[in-house]
């Protein structure tokens, strides 16, 4: 199931990418995959926005603004500020 | 060393069942848990695979009843009763907490290898090459399931695509439904109680069947937009949601049309009211669906919220207006 076209924050620097697959592993929705030794972005909108690519990057060649995809929590978030337990 | 530590069941039983039954519908939820600490599956030895897992119940459980005939150690750390996603994605499923159950276990005594197996889905929250730096310990991403853990333990720590993948099935989308409910319940008794006492001071007396449109947006929003998730058209679940809610009201007004007491201002207060309620309740099974990001939330939010509050708003000046004015 694909969510909203053209919203995520998920950027790679393939300059960066060593091939090391690490990004293709932990991805739930196989967004990366190595071409010619180095990791491409197969199709930015399965991507969930969270963090595990950019979190085990040894070389920090994936950006993301990581969260969790709640409604539920960003709108308890908006009144107040505490942590938000889902 | 082995005899010390604890060896446990790989099979289920009617507590433990009866319990998770307990657990989907909100009852005891944030205290399911199992004690921190290693723990032993089968026989195991020296040389048999660690694997990491979070210390809800439910996780746990999953876990020993699919790894029956392997012999494992199953390390727990502490994720305060939480599964393995939501916890990493706290950050309590951690690089620093399995390094520091890794010391408080002196797992280092018990196994001659160096590895560990982390369920893929605590990525979020693990830098597997910061654990290494830690621990010492290597870092291998398990499968997203358990019930591959052992093929994937057969195949020598490798999983396939299939096993890396998150799904979002029918049967996984059905058993999240009781947690939505819950979460509607105390509103509406609070609602009916606010309908009772209108009742009995006489200022509005309202039937328990007119009530039954707004009953059924809920159902709409709670139970039918996540059950028929990928079949209703569009991708946002706020706009899903106010769609089956519009077909209900739609519903509503043709099966109540004859007896109608005064016909469009009704049915205007039933396309207000009810697809912004169904609405507000889909979009919030965002947060139990295993494909939306953050970013999409706050778009959906930003145009979802304010359109229901308006139309939601109109609607209940409107019911009011019927009722004593117009």
């Amino acid at each position: 199931m694909k969510y909203l076209k053209n919203v995520v924050t998920l950027e790679l620097d393939e300059e960066e990418c060593t091939g090391c697959r690490i990004c293709a592993e932990v991805c739930p929705h196989g967004v990366f995959q190595l071409i010619n030794g180095k990791a491409s972005i197969q199709d930015r909108d399965f991507c969930m926005e969270c963090g595990a690519c950019a979190m085990n990057c040894p070389f920090s060649a994936i950006s993301v603004a990581a969260g969790v995809g709640c409604a539920y929590a960003v709108i308890k978030g908006k009144f107040d500020k505490g942590d938000v337990c889902c | 060393m082995a005899g010390k530590i604890p060896i446990i069941s790989t099979k289920l039983s009617t507590k433990d069942i009866l319990d998770s039954w307990k657990v989907r519908w909100g009852i005891n939820r944030m205290e399911y848990k199992v004690a921190p600490g290693l723990y032993g599956v089968g026989e195991p030895g020296e040389d048999s695979p660690v694997l990491v897992t979070a210390n809800y119940k439910m996780t746990f459980d999953r876990l020993r009843k699919e790894i029956s005939g392997v012999n494992a150690w199953v390390l727990v750390i502490n994720t305060r009763g939480v599964n393995v996603w939501c916890s990493a994605g706290k950050g309590t499923f951690s690089a620093s907490e399995i390094a520091r159950m890794i010391a408080v276990t002196n797992l280092s005594w018990v196994v001659s290898h160096r590895t560990l197996v982390l369920p893929q889905l605590s990525a979020t929250g693990v830098a597997a090459h910061k654990l290494l730096r830690m621990s010492g310990f290597r870092v291998v991403y398990g499968p997203v399931r358990a019930c591959d853990l052992p093929d994937f333990l057969n195949a020598g720590m490798k999983a396939t695509p299939q096993m890396r993948r998150v799904n979002f099935g029918f049967a996984d989308r059905l058993v999240l439904i009781p947690m939505e409910l819950v979460r509607v319940i105390k509103p509406v008794i609070a609602a009916y109680l606010v309908i009772f006492i209108l009742n009995l001071l006489k200022i509005w007396s309202v039937s328990f069947s007119a009530t039954l449109p707004y009953l059924g947006a809920i159902i709409a929003g709670c139970v039918l937009t996540p059950a028929l998730l990928p079949w209703i058209p569009g991708r946002s679940f706020a706009w899903k949601g106010w769609l089956l809610g519009l077909i209900w009201a739609v519903a509503v007004i043709l099966y109540s049309s004859p007896a109608m007491p005064s016909g469009w201002n009704k049915a205007l207060v039933y396309f207000l009211i009810l697809p912004a309620l169904s609405s507000y309740l889909a979009v919030n099974f965002t947060g139990a669906s295993t494909f939306t990001s953050l970013s999409g939330v706050q778009r959906e939010l930003r145009i979802m919220l304010p359109a229901a509050i308006i139309s939601a708003g109109l609607g209940v000046v409107l019911l009011v207006l019927n009722q004593f004015i117009l």
